[in-house]
């Protein structure tokens, strides 16, 4: 049972109406996430400031409170001081909506991410579908905002953005098929309670895909081609400041918070792990992975259009079939025993599929091709 | 409560499916269908089928309504708003014919109610229902493969020569 259950049925015991007991819970645990959620953002901010700073081999900001610690807040009331300019041209109803549908969706991921044993809004038995399905719906936010704009390049954004999100969902979805497979369950509590080890282990290769695809999937650089500025100025917010364009850049953060939960919770146990509360463990596998998410960002160059729709096509749907086909293969033949050798036999794999596409995977040439 | 929740679905529903035939602007009419696919998931959601109502958005929502979209961004002139229809008769004729079919359809039939309790996990009756030992699995087996043979030939119809 979940904490907000519990919460109902005190509430029911304690003799409250029927639609207080069924109201106070969901408004109390939407509130939650609400604060949870614009809290970590904040840190994120800071964190990837900083983090980039070092990488770059500068400190970052650095001067407001200890660290720069309240640097994010600074640039959160500057950002909402800003005057809220709408084009001429712009279809203002949309203009104005769009930033919604791209945050509110985000934030209804988090109803599903466990965050400790029972901590999680609602134990959804489909909650990976919910997961895709939800996600799916910011891309016509993101539409809306490039249409609404009545700008060549945010119309630019909006097309790469159906086309980026489209392909990348294919690959993202079969490999968490992989994890569904050997958890046998979609819900988000029994996938972590089925991890007695981490399913990074035994599907390294799912893990990539499943990284590689949720990059995209939340527009973060090597795959950031909706807001390239260097090439689109800076995509599908080019019309927008103030508290709108604030609400895309949280949003923007907010999803990769929410795909790093995800990623935490489908592969690297979620919040399990000795001595630490969970809570503790699963904001630490969080930030591993968000300075991973970093790290990548400060290293690797932006992809080319079409070579981001090959990579898509060419090179992790393939590998995700495969890596689908083995993982079903093992869940029907293999013991649950043997767990060590399923972990080596997928290493294996893994790496043996991996060098093989690598030398496969060509772009003709440097010669445009879609 | 599930009342007040479904008149509201329901309402929300009409109008935005009037709002589809009637807005000028063809983006904000498939934005209203996007609009009409949603409310149709929340009235899933009352009934209890969690699945249908998540697929009803992942495919609705997440698929057919961005091929919509891209639809309507090659079309010309698609900021001129929806163009006048030249077969104003023939349409006439054959969507009065349609909804006759629906409402002798709807009117004809005795709706019953379940006296079960609704399942609270849906997926495995599903796929028993559909891939176990009395199920469908040659039919969906063979609806997959129909379909990836169209995605081959769409490939292949525009594939430059």
């Amino acid at each position: 049972m979940t904490l907000l259950e519990q919460f109902q049925l005190l509430l029911k015991n304690a003799n409250w109406p029927d639609w207080a007991v069924y109201l106070t819970p969901a408004i109390a645990g939407i509130l939650l996430i609400l604060v949870f959620v614009l809290t970590i953002i904040i840190v994120f901010i800071w964190w990837e400031r900083r983090l980039l700073g070092r990488f770059q081999l500068r400190t970052g900001p650095n001067r407001c409170g200890p660290e720069g610690i309240f640097q994010p807040i600074a640039t959160a009331i500057k950002i909402l001081l800003k005057e809220d300019i709408v084009p001429d041209k712009a279809d203002k109803l949309l203009h104005f909506v769009a930033p919604i549908i791209v945050f509110v969706p985000i934030l209804m991921l988090f109803a599903v991410i466990p965050v400790g044993e029972g901590a999680i809004l609602v134990d959804l038995n489909i909650g990976i579908i919910y997961i895709i399905a939800i996600s799916s719906i910011s891309v016509i936010g993101i539409f809306m905002a490039s249409w609404a704009s009545n700008n060549k390049y945010s119309l630019i954004a909006g097309m790469r953005a159906i086309a980026q999100m489209v392909s990348y969902e294919l690959p993202v979805v079969l490999s968490i098929v992989g994890v569904a497979l050997v958890a046998g369950s979609f819900s988000m509590l029994k996938i972590v309670e089925a991890q007695g080890i981490p399913y990074i282990l035994q599907q390294p290769l799912g893990f990539i895909i499943f990284f590689l695809g949720a990059l995209a999937e939340m527009n973060r650089s090597p795959f950031d081609l909706l807001e390239a500025d260097s090439e689109i100025v800076a995509g599908y917010h080019i019309e927008y400041s103030g508290m709108k364009f604030a609400m895309f850049y949280l949003g923007e953060y907010g999803i990769v918070l929410a795909y790093a939960g995800i990623m935490a919770t489908l592969f690297l146990g979620g919040w399990q792990g000795p001595l630490l509360p969970p809570i503790v463990w699963f904001l630490i596998k969080v930030v591993i992975i968000f300075s991973f998410i970093i790290w990548m960002r400060a290293t690797l160059p932006r992809l080319r259009v079409d070579q981001l729709m090959s990579f898509a096509w060419k090179f992790l749907l393939p590998m995700a079939v495969i890596n689908l086909v083995i993982i079903a293969v093992e869940v029907l033949v293999l013991p649950l025993s043997m767990q060590w050798l399923i972990i080596i036999l997928n290493f294996g794999f893994a790496a043996a599929l991996i060098l093989l596409w690598s030398k496969l995977f060509t772009l003709g040439g440097g010669r445009v091709e879609v | 409560m599930l009342e007040i929740v479904f008149y509201l679905f329901a309402a929300i529903a009409l109008v935005s499916a009037i709002a589809v035939i009637a807005v000028r602007d063809l983006f904000r009419a498939a934005l209203c269908l996007i609009l009409l696919f949603m409310t149709v998931a929340g009235i899933y959601l009352l009934l209890q089928a969690d699945f249908l109502a998540i697929v009803q958005i992942l495919i609705y929502v997440g698929a057919i309504s961005i091929l919509i979209i891209v639809a309507i961004m090659l079309t010309r002139d698609a900021r001129q708003g929806q163009p006048a229809g030249r077969l104003k008769y023939f349409a006439a004729i054959v969507s009065a014919l349609l909804l006759g079919t629906v409402l002798l359809g709807i009117l004809n039939t005795a709706f019953s109610m379940p006296d079960s309790a609704p399942w609270q996990e849906t997926i495995k009756p599903l796929g028993k229902a559909l891939f176990g030992d009395s199920g469908y699995l040659l039919t969906v087996e063979i609806a997959a493969v129909m379909l990836l043979s169209a995605i081959l030939g769409a490939i292949a119809v525009i594939r430059e020569k």
